[in-house]
């Protein structure tokens, strides 16, 4: 059955046992935690305070950002250090509709034009805000703005095969570039201070408790859609050439793939994700302003997906929401430890986690099934089988370092 | 990159402003007033009775009438010649000539700090009284209008000063303010001039005058002199001229029409030669910010370029470097201050070993495991840089560390055209350059160059030959490292010291090293030269921040273009 499976008879949407069991707990989160949180009363032990609800759904925001990255490092072997740039892009286009729907109510009182635009004394909207005060148009543009650049930065490397750490290099710069950019007051973005004081979205108060809810139910289900969409690109047949070309692109290459679109697309569709990340954090967290393009927090990105295991996309969504657990822990608890454990973590997980958490304890959850005799052990064990080349680890990048 | 330059040109500008506004600065001012009042009592004494007396009155007239009637006062004052009436005329202008209550005797304040306020004479300059407070003294008041008038005044006496540079000063003031009644004042001092300097400032000076008389004659020789001069205030005078020529409601004669055309051409040809002016200074600009890219880079090109290792914690090489400067310079401070000069001399070593021991730690530690993995290993040197940050922080703070420059690296170079050349800038370039040639000796000259080439080439031949491919592994890193830490004493020199100092390096970095090819010094050296001038060149048209942003597009554009930067690797060293 595991040959078969591999050779892609199996349903395209079969999830794996982890995602199985993401989908439940994300699903599950998505019902039960405005539930405790709106019908429990404040008292009881059960309740969910609101401002939980919020930190909770920024984390799976980043879970989906970190699932996004997942799909391009994980089954493509690209390693952006640039998806912050994209998560950054879907933020500021949200936040731009977001500002749009305050209207009147800021406090120099303009009824189209926000307040940093009156306070740098503009005549009138730039064009580029056009449109944002529509919510499709603004959720459009969430995807279509990170997508673009995607295509177009990715079209640019793709076909000129810089891969490997160049294009880490160049994607790094490109989120440098963006965040210099959004720091000038003139490029009409709000400069150092971003986007916020929001009131509404869809002209429900964004500080409502209903609205808050609403949100993280927003961000669980965009989170599980998120993995069904990567979970289909990478299961399906474009997926096993994705893999193909990750394991040995000049292999791949020679068979007559055209390696290029094959990268291309999943980058593009990975940005999306990021953007609809940033999209639905934003409101969450109530403003989004130039630092979220700092190459920092794009590097940080890549340490929550390699915590997590990287290539099994459940796992890139499980380390987002533990990384950034601990962060919220200890910069509160310890905030001079926090750096040490950080950067304690980018060292130990390299050396001695290559797989990630989820490398570490599904080997486990095999042997536990083997020795009860289910079939589900089996069949477990054929879906990492079939994960990249055994997982991660065994993925040697294409060292292709000139002095190699 | 480019954050650093505005500064220090903020720096130097703030500096010329005050040299400039230095004769009337209340400072020198003060102590004018204090050295006048103790030489010039003597002589006073020695004066004739009736002459005090005609003094005296006009002094007295000073806290009379009007603000007009004052500047007239002081004018008359003036007039007289006499070498008491400068300090008079400073104390007004500074607020500190006072009416006594008691009498109406026109007093000068001086403020003695601690032990009260001292009433001087202003004619025999014979300290009258010291009081606790300025009670029963009447500050005699000046506004703009006046202040400006006894600035002109004081600058037209200043012009006879014993002091040079008090003299150069003065002459530049009136240079600025062009005020006709200043001619007799400077054709006077400049019969008696014989300092170059001041001679030359004068006669500027008076060119400008002559500029704003109405005589055609001496229009046209003003303006052949200025012709001479390399100066925007030069060019922007004889500009004015000519709009002011051109914007009359008169039909100008043919006469003025001459001095009109003289003075474009005369502004043209200035213009042209501050244009090639600038066009040095920007790239000199350029070069000092390449060799400080190449500074932060060339470490990199050895553990990244040569070794094929993407240290991420690079730039908290160049940070351990400046911190260890600031060490050095704290024991300086304590135990050699005399020696404070030198402590660059010791910290270029120290910061190389330490930054290098680290180094060789974080190869041995961590990236020896990585080999062959360079996506895992630019994530965990991450993590090594992050703990780097943290430890320096908490060792000594988030805060900027003062780091000191030594006095012979203080100061700059200022050419006529207005522009400023710091020689801190000028040893940078210097350092950079020893730095370059001696890393190319190290690995062109020497047996561990020579290992390590064989290393990069082929590891296992090399290993075959009986190279320790472990040890040289460990001493390139190193070295790469303490080059890093080098680097970091000269940006010590320019940039603020705090833990974050190698983030904001380390982009640049590696777009120098991809850029200029990989494995390649000479072209990290053209990548950083190139990088930096192209930026410099680009900042006036687009600022700087819009600059360094079409910088990052071009370069990414580049590396799509050619994927192994400018020099790339031939054969079969680019294969690997």
């Amino acid at each position: 059955m595991g040959v078969a499976a591999s050779l892609g008879r199996r349903p395209w949407l079969a999830p794996g046992p982890g995602g199985w069991a993401l989908i439940a707990i994300v699903g599950a989160a998505a019902v039960l935690i405005p539930a405790l949180n709106l019908m429990v009363p404040p008292g009881s032990a059960f309740h969910v305070p609101t401002y939980m609800v919020s930190l909770m759904g920024k984390y799976l925001c980043f879970a989906l950002l970190a699932l996004s990255v997942d799909l391009v490092w994980g089954y493509c072997g690209i390693l952006s250090l640039g998806h912050g740039a994209f998560f950054g892009l879907g933020g500021y286009a949200m936040g731009m509709y977001l500002m749009r729907q305050i209207g009147d109510r800021g406090v120099y009182g303009d009824p189209v034009l926000p307040d940093f635009m009156v306070f740098l004394d503009w005549e009138r909207l730039p064009w580029y805000w056009l449109g944002f005060d529509n919510f499709a148009f603004a959720m459009l543009m969430v995807l279509a703005v990170p997508g673009a650049l995607a295509l177009v930065f990715g079209w640019l490397a793709f076909r000129s095969r810089v891969t490997g750490v160049y294009l880490s290099i160049i994607t790094q710069a490109m989120t440098f570039a963006l965040m210099l950019a959004f720091f000038r007051n003139d490029m009409g973005f709000g400069g150092n201070n971003g986007l916020t004081d929001f009131k509404d979205i869809l002209g429900f108060d964004i500080q409502a408790r209903g609205t808050r809810a609403a949100l993280f139910s927003a961000s669980a289900l965009a989170l599980i859609a998120g993995f069904l969409v990567c979970r289909f690109m990478v299961t399906s047949k474009y997926g096993r050439v994705l893999t193909a070309l990750r394991d040995s692109e000049a292999r791949a290459r020679f068979l007559g793939y055209r390696v290029e679109r094959y990268q291309l697309l999943a980058f593009v569709v990975s940005a999306m994700l990021a953007g609809l990340a940033g999209a639905l954090y934003v409101p969450q967290v109530g403003i989004i302003n130039p630092g979220e393009f700092s190459p920092a927090n794009s590097i940080e990105i890549i340490v929550w997906v390699a915590v997590g295991g990287r290539g099994t996309l459940y796992g890139a969504a499980l380390g987002g929401v533990l990384v950034n657990y601990a962060k919220t822990y200890f910069t509160g608890a310890m905030p001079e430890l926090w750096l040490f454990m950080l950067g304690g973590l980018f060292i130990a997980t390299t050396l001695f986690l290559p797989k990630g958490i989820v490398g570490a304890v599904m080997p486990l959850i095999d042997g536990v099934r083997a020795r009860l005799g289910g079939g589900g052990g089996r069949r477990a064990r054929s879906d990492t089988a079939r994960e990249p080349g055994g997982g991660p680890a065994a993925v040697a990048e294409p060292a292709r370092e000139p002095g190699e | 990159m480019i954050r650093r330059l505005p500064r220090a040109s903020d720096r130097t500008r703030g500096g010329r402003a005050a040299r400039r506004s230095g004769a009337s600065g209340p400072l020198v001012r003060l102590l004018a007033l204090v050295l006048a009042s103790l030489l010039w009592a003597a002589p006073a004494y020695a004066q004739e009775d009736s002459d005090r007396g005609d003094l005296r009155g006009l002094v007295q007239a000073l806290a009379e009438g009007g603000y007009g009637d004052k500047a007239d006062a002081a004018a008359a004052l003036a007039a007289t010649g006499d070498e008491r009436v400068r300090p008079i005329l400073e104390a007004l202008a500074d607020r500190s000539l006072a009416v006594r209550e008691s009498d109406g005797l026109v007093v000068i304040e001086a403020d003695l700090d601690d032990d009260g306020v001292g009433v001087v004479d202003p004619v025999t300059g014979e300290t009258l009284a010291v009081l606790e407070d300025d009670d029963g003294l009447d500050t005699i008041r000046t506004n703009a209008g006046l202040r400006r008038e006894l600035d002109a005044i004081i600058g037209s006496l200043s012009l006879r000063s014993e002091d040079p540079e008090t003299r150069l000063a003065a002459a530049r003031l009136v240079f600025d303010e062009a005020d006709e009644d200043a001619l007799p004042a400077v054709e006077a001092a400049l019969a008696e001039e014989d300092d170059e300097d001041v001679r030359a400032a004068l006669e500027k000076a008076r060119a400008a005058i002559l500029l704003e008389s109405g005589d055609t004659d001496a229009q046209l020789r003003a303006i052949e002199v200025l012709a001479g001069y390399t100066d925007p205030e030069v060019r922007s005078r004889l500009t004015a001229l000519v709009a002011r020529a051109g914007a009359g409601d008169e039909e100008p004669t043919a006469e003025e029409e001459a001095v009109a055309t003289a003075a474009e051409d005369a502004a043209a040809a200035i213009e042209s030669r501050l244009e090639v002016w600038r066009m040095v200074a920007s790239l000199y600009q350029g070069i000092s910010l390449g060799s400080v890219l190449l500074l932060a880079a060339i470490g990199l090109a050895i553990t990244f370029g040569v070794m094929g290792v993407i240290n991420m914690a690079h730039g908290e090489m160049v940070m351990l470097g400046a911190y260890t400067t600031f060490v050095v310079q704290e024991v300086f401070r304590s135990a050699f201050p005399g020696l404070f000069d030198w402590s660059l001399a010791v910290a270029v070593p120290a910061a190389f070993l330490v930054s290098g021991m680290v180094g060789i730690a974080i190869e041995r530690g961590v990236i020896r495991y990585l080999y062959g993995r360079p996506l895992e290993t630019l994530l965990a040197t991450w993590g090594i840089s992050l703990v780097l940050q943290q430890t320096v922080r908490t060792i000594f703070g988030p805060t900027n560390r003062q780091v000191g420059t030594p006095s012979w690296m203080q100061g700059a170079f200022e050419t006529t055209a207005g522009i400023t050349l710091t020689y801190n800038r000028f040893y940078i370039i210097l350092f950079a350059l020893a730095v370059l040639f001696a890393l190319m000796l190290v690995l062109h000259r020497s047996a561990l160059g020579l290992q390590m080439r064989a290393v990069t080439q082929n590891r296992r031949m090399a290993k075959a030959m009986g190279i320790r491919t472990d040890r040289v592994d460990a001493l390139t890193f190193g070295l790469g490292s303490g080059v890093a830490g080098a680097a970091g004493v000269a940006l010590s020199q320019i940039d603020n010291v705090s833990p974050n100092l190698g983030q904001a390096y380390i982009i640049d970095s590696f777009l120098v090293v991809v850029f200029g090819g990989v494995g390649n010094l000479w072209g990290t050296f053209a990548g950083a030269m190139t990088l930096g001038v192209v930026n410099k060149f680009l900042e006036p048209y687009a600022g700087a921040v819009l600059g360094k942003i079409v910088v990052l597009v071009a370069i990414i554009l580049f590396i799509q273009k050619r994927p192994r930067g400018l020099f790339a690797l031939k054969g079969r060293a680019a294969e690997g």
